[in-house]
């Protein structure tokens, strides 16, 4: 018994763990700061927000301890059952939960909310690593390519009801573990190509020009013309330069993406115009720069950045910041938090922040290809994923880089259930790698 | 795909990630390092500055007495969210207000704004306040606010010095020194000094919450106001306060000036007002009956009055004669009263014959013979020439010119060129005969008490004078460099000796015309001028300076529909010079008489 306990001692990846403290440790910190104001600073009065996280990390603490005792076998057989649970869960989030501002994403159980999409998270990654992981599964087959993307699939749309549209986002990084267990890279470049054609065709729309007969219309129009012109002048020069038998397969497939993107950009520009409401419309407008005429559209974003920007290199010091004080930036406890990282941590705060997750992200990566266990190693690329999704989406909007999009900074927002979530995908993988030398599955 | 190449693909990711943490590195250092934008914009939000006032600066006479100082008034203001029950009529009572009006501007306010405060009652006074502040706690919503107003405590000079009142819309767009509700001069010196006098603003933050409640104080970037320069006026308190108690009653204007520095001693306009009644609650009412008053009392006749200048004038034609050439001072010339009538028993005079006689037809040939010396063959054409050079002769005196412009609201009067008589008549259509009244000063001459006073001075100078003003120091940095500039006539010193012996005469003379003005052991000398108004008094005008060795002081007096310029003006003259230099006065019958006299 005590020999097995510290062989799985030995074989923990301290990193991780150490980055995961850390991380917790400066996000509990910035937690007291936030929901402190000028009068009051909050310790560890355990009916505050603060107070709550340390229980929560307490709490998790003892979870983490337990499931790194648990054995690796444990968590491959029961993966299928965790991941009916967690749907039956969110089925009946959608009829008994507690509508917390416009989504039906909690269960209010006395005074404790939990939320659990934050654990769909890695009981899908749990799911798919031992659908992909079957020896019967092969992604060559068209079956397991379709199963693989349902098992993704079901849980999103269920959480799309609620709807929570960033934890939808979420699940999109699920792309990524496909895509290193043999989805075509093509899948990417499509997605990128799509994000960029996007933008212009948005940064274009809000243009006006005029046109000959038709007379004043929006500048889409020529972008359009353009996209048609430049694109066929581009295709013949590459079709010029290709051997002669492949200029036919050239011509076609340049013909087609010609095509399909310039219906993908007439499809979003209509789609915008005619389908998305006008407060929709102006956050998408906000976060390109085009002036919406309107103060209160982008506030909070601005806000925000007022704060992480007044922080300045060193910052204003723990519990100093006045944006953090005064209130400014809203939700400043949860999907805000780096802003009170920005202002009272300054560039140096924030830098590191950054740097640790990404080191993070990197280090999750790193222990998934030393698996020599296929499931393992499926689930840890979702882990990897999930946290990749959860630190573009969430410093991203911050810094007004992406759309306002409410989803918290693992680690650092308040909120047990996310806390919980996290730990318990963490400590199953540290579990899993610490077992990467028994042969599982 | 072999699954070398699917690990591959753990690099494609990791790139991605690596790429995305430098791009919000890069995001990061350019918010929080390269741009103050959002910094700045940061302390907007959170700071509030609360704005504090400085001391404007004051007004003190030639000796160092206070003539304006700041003084506490009190503002009412009502707030309508926190005014439950206001007992109006109670309230009404206890402003001395009509309970109707109140009310009405209760609502006004209300309308406005329910939040925020909003002034009902302007500038009570300090008396006014304390009996009403015992009882403002019975009036929920009502509070008070304390602002500086300006008091002229020596109750002196209301026009010169001029009005400090609230900005209008055209200040606070031309200037963002100002905030809605703040006062800055609004005319006189308070508006021409409006720089030097206002200072500068200090402020006091605060760190605010969202939704803008004071949090903390930050000491650190408060800073405190700088109060205004003080001015220090020219005017000698003693005298400016002599001379409004002469004016008192009348309409006219005193102009005293130093000759020798341009320095104006007093300068009064009657009917004068009390500065202190356009400040305070009653401003409206007071203004309004100001402004339509039969008498204008906001006129200030001293810079912006205009008369013919009348016999005065003579004096001017007089020197411009002697330094063209056309006449010697001894020259005699015959007092043919055909053309131009005259007065008095005289046949024939020399200059200052002339000068003390008010010789008519003598002033008439000498500016006849200034203006047709034979340039050109056609007479008329002769006069054109002459008078162009005539005018320019006349302007180098200060007269159609604002004497440098050191005096608020300062009106330039008028000279006649050719060109204006081409105007009237066509070109080549007048000669001498058609313009010759203004060789007596009449016609269309027109010229202020200020040109009158200064006229005094370059006879005083013998021939130069220093632009008139009325700040001696700003600031205790002295006068604004370069600003007076010396003026010297092109008319030669000696010849300004027989015009003085005139003037001397005027006064000292058993016949002079200006006895009333006579100071015993006073050289003074002087011009009576009467400017005539058809079917009204005549205005008595008087010109004057003395001692006639280094002089000290010269000055115009004007007392509209009062008679002649000896009756009224020249005594209010003698007064004054005997009070400026001798300190008092010993001619108490000739002080009754003045005070006495009362126009309205």
């Amino acid at each position: 018994m005590s020999y097995r306990k510290t062989s799985i001692l030995k074989n923990i990846d301290w990193t991780l763990v150490c980055i995961f403290v850390v991380l917790v440790l400066f996000g509990w910190a910035n937690i007291i700061s936030a929901t402190s104001n000028f009068e009051t600073y909050e310790f560890l009065d355990f009916s505050g927000k603060a107070g709550k996280q340390f229980i929560w990390m307490g709490i998790c603490t003892v979870f983490a301890l337990v499931i790194i005792n648990i054995e690796s076998e444990f968590f491959i057989r029961t993966s299928v059952i965790q991941y009916i649970v967690t749907l039956i869960l969110l089925v009946a989030v959608l009829v008994i939960g507690k509508k917390i501002g416009g989504a039906r994403s909690w269960f209010s159980l006395g005074g404790l909310s939990l939320q659990p999409s934050e654990f769909a998270k890695p009981t899908t990654a749990l799911a798919l690593a031992w659908y992909l992981s079957r020896d019967s599964s092969k992604w060559k087959s068209l079956k397991a390519r379709i199963n693989s993307i349902l098992l993704v699939g079901l849980p999103t749309g269920l959480i799309i009801l609620q709807p929570d549209a960033g934890t939808v986002l979420i699940f999109a990084g699920f792309v990524f573990v496909l895509y290193r267990e043999g989805l075509s890279g093509n899948v990417l470049i499509l997605g990128f190509s799509s994000i960029i054609l996007s933008v212009a065709t948005v940064l274009f729309g809000v243009t006006k020009s005029s046109y000959p007969i038709v007379g004043d219309w929006s500048g889409i129009g020529w972008f359009w013309v353009g996209w048609l012109i430049i694109g066929s002048a581009i295709l013949y020069m590459i079709r010029e330069a290709t051997v002669p038998r492949k200029r036919k397969s050239v011509t076609t497939w340049g013909s087609i993406v010609l095509i399909a993107g310039l219906i993908f950009s007439i499809g979003l520009h209509t789609g915008m115009d005619n389908v998305l409401k006008d407060h929709q419309k102006k956050r998408i407008h906000v976060l390109f720069g085009i002036d919406v005429d309107d103060p209160d559209a982008d506030m909070n974003i601005r806000h925000a950045k007022a704060a992480i920007g007044s922080g300045g290199f060193s910052g204003k010091g723990w519990k100093n910041g006045t944006m953090t004080a005064g209130l400014f930036v809203p939700e400043q406890e949860t999907d805000f938090i780096f802003c009170t990282v920005g202002e009272e941590w300054g560039f140096i705060g924030s830098f590191l922040v950054v740097v640790l997750f990404a080191v993070l992200i990197l280090r999750v990566i790193f222990i998934a290809e030393r698996q020599r266990s296929k499931f393992s190693r499926i689930y840890t690329y979702g882990v990897a994923s999930i946290l990749f999704m959860h630190f573009l989406v969430n410093i991203g909007m911050v810094l007004g880089l992406v759309p306002v999009i409410g989803i918290p900074l693992p680690f650092f927002s308040y909120g047990g259930s996310a806390l919980l979530g996290f730990t318990f995908m963490l400590a199953v993988m540290l579990r899993l790698d610490a077992d990467r030398f028994k042969m599982l599955r | 795909m072999k699954s070398s190449d699917l690990k591959r693909r753990s690099l494609v990711f990791s790139g991605i990630i690596i790429l995305i943490a430098i791009i919000y590195i890069a995001r990061l250092s350019h918010i929080q390092l390269i741009s103050s934008d959002w910094s700045n914009y940061a302390a907007m939000l959170t700071e509030d500055r609360v704005r504090l006032y400085p001391d404007r600066g004051l007004f003190l006479d030639r000796n160092g007495e206070l003539i304006v100082s700041n003084i506490a008034s009190y503002d009412l203001l009502y707030k309508a969210k926190d005014a439950k029950e206001l007992d109006t009529t109670a309230f009404a009572q206890l402003l001395g207000l009509e309970e109707e009006k109140l009310v009405k501007q209760l609502e006004k306010a209300a309308k406005y704004s329910k939040s925020k405060a909003s002034v009902i009652v302007k500038q009570l006074n300090y008396l006014e306040y304390m009996n009403i502040s015992k009882e403002l706690y019975k009036y929920p919503g009502i509070s008070s606010k304390t602002r500086s107003i300006r008091s002229n405590v020596a109750g002196v000079a209301g026009h010169l010095i001029g009005e400090y009142r609230e900005t209008d819309r055209s200040d606070l767009d031309s200037d963002r020194f100002y905030k809605l509700g703040d006062y800055k001069g609004k005319s006189g010196l308070e508006a021409k000094y409006e720089s030097e006098l206002r200072g500068e603003h200090g402020a006091r933050y605060h760190i605010v919450d969202i939704i803008s409640n004071k949090k903390e104080i930050i000491e650190e970037l408060d800073t405190m106001p700088k109060p205004g320069n003080d001015v220090t006026l020219t005017i000698d308190l003693e005298l400016q306060r002599f001379a409004e108690n002469l004016m008192e009653g009348k309409r006219g204007s005193v102009v005293a000036i130093e000759p020798s520095t341009g320095e104006i001693l007093a300068m009064v306009s009657a009917p004068f007002y009390n500065a202190d009644d356009l400040t305070g609650s009653k401003r409206g009412v007071v203004y309004d009956s100001l402004r339509t008053h039969p008498h204008k009392p906001l006129h200030n006749r001293a810079v912006r009055g205009t008369y013919r200048p009348g016999s005065i004038f003579k004096m001017v034609q007089g020197l411009i004669g002697l330094d063209e050439g056309v006449i010697k001072s001894h020259s005699i010339i015959e007092c043919n009263r055909e053309i131009i009538g005259c007065h008095g028993a005289h046949t024939a005079d020399n200059l200052a014959q002339a000068i003390t006689h008010s010789c008519n037809p003598y002033f008439r040939e000498v500016m006849r013979r200034v203006v047709l010396q034979g340039e050109d063959a056609n007479p008329l054409a002769d006069a054109s020439i002459g008078l162009e050079k005539w005018s320019e002769r006349i302007k180098e005196f200060g007269f159609g010119t604002n004497l440098g412009g050191h005096l608020p609201g300062t009106r330039k009067g008028s000279v006649p060129s050719s060109e204006y008589y081409d105007g009237v008549y066509g070109k080549t259509h007048w000669g001498y005969s058609t313009i010759y009244s203004i060789s007596i000063g009449e016609g269309e001459l027109l010229t202020t008490p200020l040109q009158m006073a200064n006229l005094a001075c370059i006879i005083a100078n013998r021939g130069s004078y220093v632009e008139p003003h009325a700040v001696r120091d700003i600031g205790g940095m002295g006068k604004p460099q370069n600003s007076y500039i010396t003026h010297t006539i092109s008319v030669d010193s000696h010849y300004f000796e027989p015009v003085i012996d005139a003037m001397q005469k005027v006064i000292e003379d058993e016949s002079g015309t200006a006895r009333r003005a006579r100071v015993e052991g006073l050289k003074i000398c002087g011009k009576t001028g009467t400017v005539q108004n058809k079917g009204k008094e005549d205005h008595s005008a008087f010109i004057a300076f003395a001692p006639r060795e280094n002089p000290q002081i010269a000055i115009s007096v004007y007392v509209e529909y009062s008679g002649h310029g000896g009756t009224w003006a020249a005594p209010i003259a003698g007064l004054l010079i005997e009070k400026y230099l001798t300190g008092e006065v010993n001619y108490e019958h000739r002080l009754d008489r003045i005070l006495e006299f009362d126009l309205e």
